[in-house]
């Protein structure tokens, strides 16, 4: 399968395109992580409830649904970034390669490394473009500049950004455009080499162009990684993920193929948020 | 990173040894042990001052009584006395006189700045209000001697060293704190007060006096009391122009003392261990009660203005 | 018509009010610069005092001033903005942590002459010091640790979350984070905290009074060996501050010109404190500017 010319033929069109993965419904993908009737709460107040998801591995999960159903909870429990949260604690298992992340002795440092995740808003550090790739590579321990140079090159290369902006490494990240920054926070964490990206909302804060930019670089990605992206823009979840679940005030309502949710869903009220019923 | 593919997730994942950040637990024992140094200097300065406070009533056997009550001190006579009333009362009298010229210039101040002429108010008195707290006390206390002092004493009676040149120069010194707190108070107002009054047809003033200064009233308080704890605990100024006598003052034109004053001026001319040393420790402890007093009652009004 | 005549006034008399808060610091100012600034020369700024004749300069008093503030804010500033990242980044609400947050307001609040009956009575006699310079600097250290913790608290807190998120998501620990990210984003903040603290520590007196005592050695400046008796860098030595001697001199000076030197001495106290102010609002504007250029 020609991949390049696909994905080109999914930025430009804007309608959903219903039938890209002609074979999906045959691929068995390997589980990379898997959640154990999981709860998540902020104090009193349960914003995921008895989620029970496998996420496959070079896959793209796309999590839709209104704002407030938990979506955003679930993903940023993937990679323990809720711990920031005082109040928020949770119940239920999530598996990675056969370990319970949410246990207690996890090491958060370690565990955000492979599971990466990507932000709403484009939060590059006030640093240069150099260094905000650096910045975390010279933590575990890479300082010599010749293999920072080509890390930091590699990672721009990835995430489609090193031909805009090879000339201006020491500018300062922030001088970049809202959809160059965006690719940036993508491009450092890939530094890390992680297995998993987590992207919430990463193209609601951009204009259309670079949201089909980001749209691209997301569908070169899966080749090497497994995305889950939280989304408010149906559309955008229909191009380009393969799996697709619906959350509903915390609830999973349902959870599958993409194509399959979007065309012939089995419950009603996924029908309805697809069809714009609300939301 | 390199070695990432050789471990199973157990061991890359589960805290151990191997991949614990001693950066991490260093960083916390440090700015752990910087709090920890924040209560010790808390904690000792309370108890330091406590115990040597007390001395002159355990081991001197001071009557407290004589010491709270009395307004005989003459620690160098053959019988000597130690009655510290009239610094007491010095203290206290300098604190509220100057509250009652600095606080309704303070709040006068904030009104002007946040109601009557929010932007270019606030473009020239904050400044200035800035620039207040900046001076340095004994430069107030230096001004006051040299302008205050004469001037009252051609126009009045006495030497012109007073509880009113105390005063006013206290009032100047508190008068930034009561400002810039006042005008915090009455900004954090919800301007949905102000244009409701408006519109029912009330004048500004009547919007101020009925409605703002009601709501900001904790607040306000609270900025009076700041400014009535750092009145209470000067020394040099008030040392420099109140003229340090031992009796209490009969007028505002008379010279008087405050405990500042006379722990100034005498802690470096008695002998260490003295009774008469002690009693300006025991004077200290007074000025740290006093100050754990004002606290409590910023703390109880911070409780009001949250109802 | 009355409730319309009642708002012109109230309205004048605010005005007023305005008016004489600005009269007060014109007032203040003109008094201290027309008076003080003719006295302030080099010879000034460069004789040592005399207690008896004429014509004594502030050279000691002055580097004395500098020097103890110097050591003031090596002591302060590290042990401030740890407390300040302890609070806004370690702190766990709850009992411990409103104690601390009680312990800081408490020595907010103490009165600088307590401060100094304290220092007397740990840095000067407990330690069996004397009056020394170290005695004096860790008595202000008390004076001023609260408000270095409070603006670096502040500081630390006003940088956008997602920066920090950003980091901690990269699986970069959370004191790296804070000394690679939070610290250099705060660093604007601290600093403008730090010189406006500096202007209150370099014109604070009543601490200094029983600490680092009201008089200088001899100092013979060309001698640098700190542990020396005369040398200026001892730190073991007494030394009598600007501010301190304006009150010293004012109170039991017995020199012919104490207006003079009380004049030129004032002068050059409110000037460094103009000028740490002025330093403090440009540097940290200038620092900001540089940090978020291109934005």
């Amino acid at each position: 399968m020609n991949k390049g010319v696909f994905d080109m033929a999914a930025t430009i069109t804007i309608e959903p395109k219903l039938h890209k993965h002609p074979t999906a419904m045959e691929i068995k993908r390997e589980t990379i992580l898997q959640t154990e009737d999981l709860s998540i709460y902020y104090g009193d107040n349960q914003a995921v409830k008895h989620a029970n998801l496998d996420i496959e591995k070079n896959a793209i999960t796309a999590l839709i649904g209104p704002s407030g159903c938990g979506k955003s909870t679930f993903l940023r429990s993937i990679n323990r970034m809720n711990d920031l949260i005082p109040v928020s604690w949770n119940e239920g298992k999530i598996m990675y390669e056969g370990v319970d992340i949410l246990s207690k002795n996890i090491n958060t440092i370690a565990l955000r490394k492979e599971i990466g995740m990507v932000f709403q808003k484009p939060n590059p550090f006030p640093k240069s473009v150099y260094n905000n790739i650096a910045h975390a590579l010279r933590f575990y321990g890479i300082r010599k500049k010749k293999q920072l140079d080509e890390i930091v090159e590699e990672s721009l290369r990835k995430a489609a950004l090193w031909d805009e902006i090879k000339d201006r490494l020491h500018d300062s990240a922030l001088s970049l455009s809202g959809g160059q920054q965006q690719r940036l926070c993508i491009a450092r964490t890939l530094a890390m080499e992680p297995n998993v990206l987590l992207l919430d909302e990463p193209s609601s804060a951009l204009d259309p162009i670079s949201n089909a930019k980001i749209e691209e670089l997301i569908l070169q990605l899966k080749e090497d990684y497994s995305i889950v992206i939280v989304t408010h823009n149906m559309q955008q979840a229909s191009r380009i993920s393969d799996k697709t679940a619906f959350f509903l005030n915390g609830s999973v309502i349902e959870y599958g193929e993409t194509e399959k949710i979007f065309t012939n869903p089995d419950q009603e009220k996924t029908e309805d948020y697809i069809s714009g019923r609300f939301g | 990173m390199e070695n990432k593919a050789a471990l199973s997730a157990g061991e890359r994942l589960i805290k151990s040894k191997r991949n614990r950040s001693l950066g991490e637990l260093r960083g916390k024992i440090l700015v752990t042990l910087c709090a920890l140094i924040m209560i010790t200097a808390t904690v000792s300065v309370t108890i330091f001052l406590t115990v040597k406070g007390l001395q002159s009533f355990l081991v001197n056997h001071v009557s407290p009584i004589e010491f709270l009550t009395s307004t005989n001190w003459n620690p160098l006579a053959d019988d000597p006395s130690y009655g510290a009333l009239p610094f007491i009362f010095g203290s206290l009298a300098v604190t509220f006189l100057s509250a009652l010229i600095a606080a309704p210039l303070g709040i006068g101040g904030a009104i002007f700045m946040t109601e009557i002429a929010p932007s270019w108010g606030r473009k020239v008195l904050q400044p200035v209000i800035e620039l207040l707290v900046g001076i340095p006390s004994v430069v107030y206390g230096f001004i006051g001697l040299t302008i205050l002092v004469p001037f009252i004493r051609e126009h009045g009676t006495g030497t012109g060293f007073s509880i009113l040149a105390g005063t006013i120069v206290l009032s100047i010194m508190i008068l930034p704190t009561i400002t810039t707190i006042a005008t915090d108070a009455m900004g954090a107002l919800p301007s949905s007060l102000r244009e409701g009054s408006l519109a029912l047809g009330a004048t500004r003033w009547q919007t101020i006096r009925k409605v703002l200064l009601p709501a900001a009233l904790p607040s306000l308080l609270t900025a009076v009391v700041l400014g009535m704890a750092r009145a209470f605990g000067e020394a040099l100024a008030v040392q420099m122009v109140i003229g340090n006598v031992r009796s209490l003052p009969a007028s505002l034109l008379d010279p008087s003392a405050t405990l500042t004053t006379i722990i100034t001026l005498n802690m470096g001319h008695t002998t260490y261990g003295s009774v008469e040393n002690n009693t300006l420790w025991s004077m200290g402890l007074i000025l740290l009660i006093i100050s754990f007093v004002f606290i409590l009652i910023v703390r109880y009004l911070s409780s009001r203005r949250k109802i | 018509m009355n409730s319309k005549v009642a708002d012109r006034i109230a309205t004048g008399v605010f005005i007023a009010i305005a008016f004489i808060i600005v009269a007060i610091l014109a007032a203040l100012f003109s008094f201290i610069l027309f008076r003080g600034v003719p006295q302030i020369s080099w010879e000034f700024l460069t004789t040592p005092s005399s207690s008896v004749r004429a014509g004594g300069g502030i050279r000691d008093q002055l580097f004395n001033s500098i020097y103890i503030l110097f050591i003031t804010m090596l002591i302060t500033v590290p042990l401030g903005v740890c407390g300040g990242i302890y609070m806004a980044e370690y702190a766990k609400p709850g009992k411990v942590t409103n104690f601390i947050r009680s312990c800081i307001e408490m020595l907010a609040s103490l009165p600088s002459i307590v401060v100094g009956m304290f220092g007397l009575l740990v840095f000067v006699n407990t330690t069996g010091w004397g009056y020394t310079i170290i005695g004096g600097a860790l008595a202000l250290t008390i004076f001023n640790i609260p408000v270095m913790v409070r603006v670096s608290e502040d500081a630390i807190r006003s940088v956008p979350a997602e920066m920090k998120e950003a980091s901690l998501a990269l699986g970069i620990t959370h004191w790296h984070t804070i000394k690679t990210v939070l610290i250099p984003s705060a660093f604007p903040g601290i600093l403008t905290g730090a010189i406006l603290a500096s202007g209150r520590v370099f014109g604070e007196a009543a601490a200094l009074l029983f600490t680092a005592g009201l008089s200088t050695p001899r100092l013979d400046y060309l001698d640098l060996n700190p542990f020396s008796e005369t040398s200026p860098l001892n730190i073991f030595r007494p030394a009598e501050t600007l501010a301190v001697h304006i009150w010293a001199v004012n109170t039991n000076g017995i020199m012919p010109d104490i207006r003079e030197i009380a004049n030129g001495s004032s002068a050059v106290l409110v000037l460094a404190v103009l000028i740490f102010n002025l330093l403090a609002r440009w540097l940290g504007s200038a620092v900001h500017k540089k940090m978020t250029a291109g934005k």
